[in-house]
């Protein structure tokens, strides 16, 4: 752990698209997020919320400025050092669920846990099964992924995403594809895993409704921060 | 990478069929590599058997020919630089010396090279020219004086008898073993008696023990055997007169240097069984060669179906490869699932084709073959060295690593960004 409170630093991110003529996304970007902050990002379709997040995510690597995240930066790192810390730090939850559908339920959740490597197989398997539980999924364990309903799966991609401790949480419209009671039961778990984890979140969404309720609301616009 | 081996094992339990098509595949191609290997070694160590097995490595002999240096180029050397110079002298129709085609201090020569750490056996033998009387025809032939133990143990003797007991030839005085073209010439059968008549004029009587059949028919029609001390009988020469010496080497390749070593050491003709069979390992060559290049050919036409089936299965696996590289997997944690992916159903279709290599070749080694010109061979042959599973095992991994490296490199970059934003 770092000395900073902050676990996620964005300083001047700068990005443009080139194909087929250069257009900036991302102008000056800069914001940060502090352990246990619940922070949602909004915006009008294409304002650039989403390439924003990838970068955050460092997936993304094209891009000027720098992300520091845990008091590391990650601009210049490695494709091993970028996979480890999104190994280690963080956890993703997409608008699509993303289990793999040749593996059981219980499986997909300890995926991450076993290529971190830092338990044995049992203790991953004893943290996976814990993890379903506290997201009421554990009867479904044992499952094949694609056997459950949208709002089962997100749930399961939940769980993978909080397998190894993740520091921050990041979501790419995790309530997009769901009904409004789900949506509402993936929205509970996450303030819960604020309030109770002290983890971060930062979640891209689209609903008013959603972003209304989080600690901090940060509305894009024209690849800008506007509030 | 147990974790990595696990993923790559569960993708193919979910392609399962195609992953059996591939490796089938695979099977297919080593189970011909090996049988057709097997087959094509065992043809060549047969025919190569044909001439080798009879053949010393290394044969020294002496050979009647006109001395290098005739009386009269000794009086020229003489004459050189002194008050008489020699003058040009022309000398016609030059005959060999007047000699016995015998080895000179054979027994000595025996005895070095019988302490010699390089030789293996050394047997001599004894050539004789006769006729053979039958009724008012008289047949050429050639009778070898052998060793005849030293022969069983060294140029399988025993194997080229179709008929009689060889070592009634060791035991019995003027006995002989016939070539089959001769003894049917002759209707001589096993018991009967044989007239001969040597160049020198000297008759005798001797009996059948055996029928030989190399498999060569000109030969089998002059060629017999006989003991070596019956043919010295025969000739009315001494115990030590041998045409010839043979040697049977440790190191066959070492046969041309040490023919050469020979001769110039003992003053004989030496001649090597390279020289003396130079045909046979072109053959060779060439056979193992084909068999090779169909054996490659059939793997890379196997590796292109891995290729194939590698490529689907990333296509249809772009979103588990983007989900497990944004959940810490990197590039070449990918590229590893998906190189042992295709290394598995290697070394799965390299191993049954193993086995269906074995299986083919047992089957090939029991189709019966029976032939005039190779009368102890009773089926095909099979050469079931090792060497041919372990050449064609290191093929089966090397050209599906080479399939699988390709595909495998296009999963590392996917990008996983491009598959979820995609959505």
């Amino acid at each position: 752990m770092s000395g900073s409170p902050n676990i996620l630093d964005v300083e001047k991110v700068n990005k443009s698209f080139h194909d087929p003529v250069t257009v900036p996304v991302l102008k000056d970007v800069s914001f940060s997020v502090r352990s246990g902050e619940f922070v949602s990002i909004t915006g009008k379709s294409g304002c650039g919320k989403s390439t924003l997040l990838y970068i955050l995510s460092t997936m993304d690597t094209e891009y000027e400025g720098d992300v520091v995240i845990d008091g590391e930066r990650t601009q210049g790192l490695g494709g091993e050092r970028l996979a480890a810390i999104r190994n280690e730090k963080i956890g993703f939850v997409f608008q699509f669920h993303y289990l793999l559908p040749e593996f059981s339920v219980l499986h997909n959740v300890m995926l991450p846990g076993l290529k971190l490597g830092r338990k044995s197989a049992a203790e991953v398997e004893a943290d996976a099964m814990a993890r379903l539980k506290e997201l009421e999924m554990d009867g479904q364990a044992l499952k094949m992924a694609n056997q459950l309903s949208g709002g089962q799966k997100q749930r399961v991609a939940i769980a993978r995403a909080l397998i190894n401790d993740p520091l921050i949480i990041m979501g790419d419209e995790p309530t997009g594809n769901l009904d409004k009671r789900n949506a509402e039961i993936v929205f509970g778990i996450f303030q819960h895993i604020a309030a109770e984890h002290r983890r971060s979140l930062l979640i891209v969404t689209h609903d008013p409704d959603f972003a209304a309720r989080t600690d901090r609301n940060i509305v894009m616009d024209d690849g800008r921060i506007v509030s | 990478m147990k974790l990595l081996l696990t993923i790559a094992l569960t993708l193919l339990r979910a392609k399962l069929r195609q992953s059996i098509v591939a490796a089938v595949g695979v099977m297919f191609s080593i189970t011909m590599f090996v049988a057709l290997l097997g087959f094509m070694n065992g043809l060549n160590d047969l025919l190569d058997g044909l001439i080798l097995n009879r053949t010393p490595h290394v044969r020294l002999y002496n050979e009647l020919q006109a001395s290098p240096k005739q009386p009269i180029d000794v009086d020229y050397e003489e004459h050189v630089g002194t008050d008489f110079p020699p003058t040009h002298h022309f000398v016609r129709s030059v005959k060999p010396k007047d000699d016995l085609p015998r080895l000179r201090n054979a027994e000595a020569i025996m005895q070095a090279m019988e302490r010699d750490p390089r030789v293996m056996a050394v047997s001599p033998r004894l050539v004789a020219q006769v006729f053979f009387n039958v009724g008012t025809v008289d047949l050429n032939g050639q009778v070898n004086g052998i060793d005849v133990v030293q022969e069983i143990r060294h140029y399988r003797f025993a194997d080229y008898l179709t008929q009689g007991d060889p070592h009634d030839l060791a035991t019995g005085n003027n006995t002989i073993v016939l070539g089959k073209g001769l003894a049917d010439m002759m209707a001589a059968d096993i018991g009967e008696t044989v007239q001969v008549t040597t160049a020198a004029g000297d008759r005798a009587l001797l009996r059948v023990v055996g029928i030989f059949q190399s498999g060569i028919a000109d030969y089998d029609k002059v060629q017999c055997y006989a003991n070596i001390k019956t043919v010295q009988k025969l000739l009315a020469r001494p115990g030590s007169y041998y045409t010839d010496i043979n040697l049977k080497l440790h190191d066959l390749t070492a046969a041309p240097a040490m023919a050469r070593e020979l001769a110039a050491r003992f003053k004989v003709d030496a001649v090597d069984v390279q020289t003396a069979n130079a045909q046979f390992e072109t053959g060779s060559d060439v056979r193992s060669i084909i068999s090779y290049a169909v054996g490659v050919v059939l793997l890379i036409v196997a590796g292109f179906g891995i290729y194939n089936i590698l490529n689907m299965m990333i296509y249809e696996k772009l979103d588990a490869i983007a989900i497990l590289k944004a959940t810490g997997f990197s590039g070449s944690d990918v590229r590893r699932i998906f190189l042992l992916l295709s290394m598995i159903i290697g070394l799965v279709g390299g191993v049954t084709g193993l086995l269906g290599g074995f299986t083919m070749q047992t089957v090939i080694d029991n189709v019966p073959f029976e032939t005039a010109a190779l009368p102890t061979t009773k089926t095909f042959p099979i050469d079931y060295d090792p060497k041919y599973y372990i050449i064609a095992v290191s093929f089966a991994l090397l050209t599906t690593w080479i399939a699988g490296w390709f595909p495998a490199r296009k999963a590392a970059q996917v990008d996983p960004v491009e598959i979820i934003r995609g959505k």
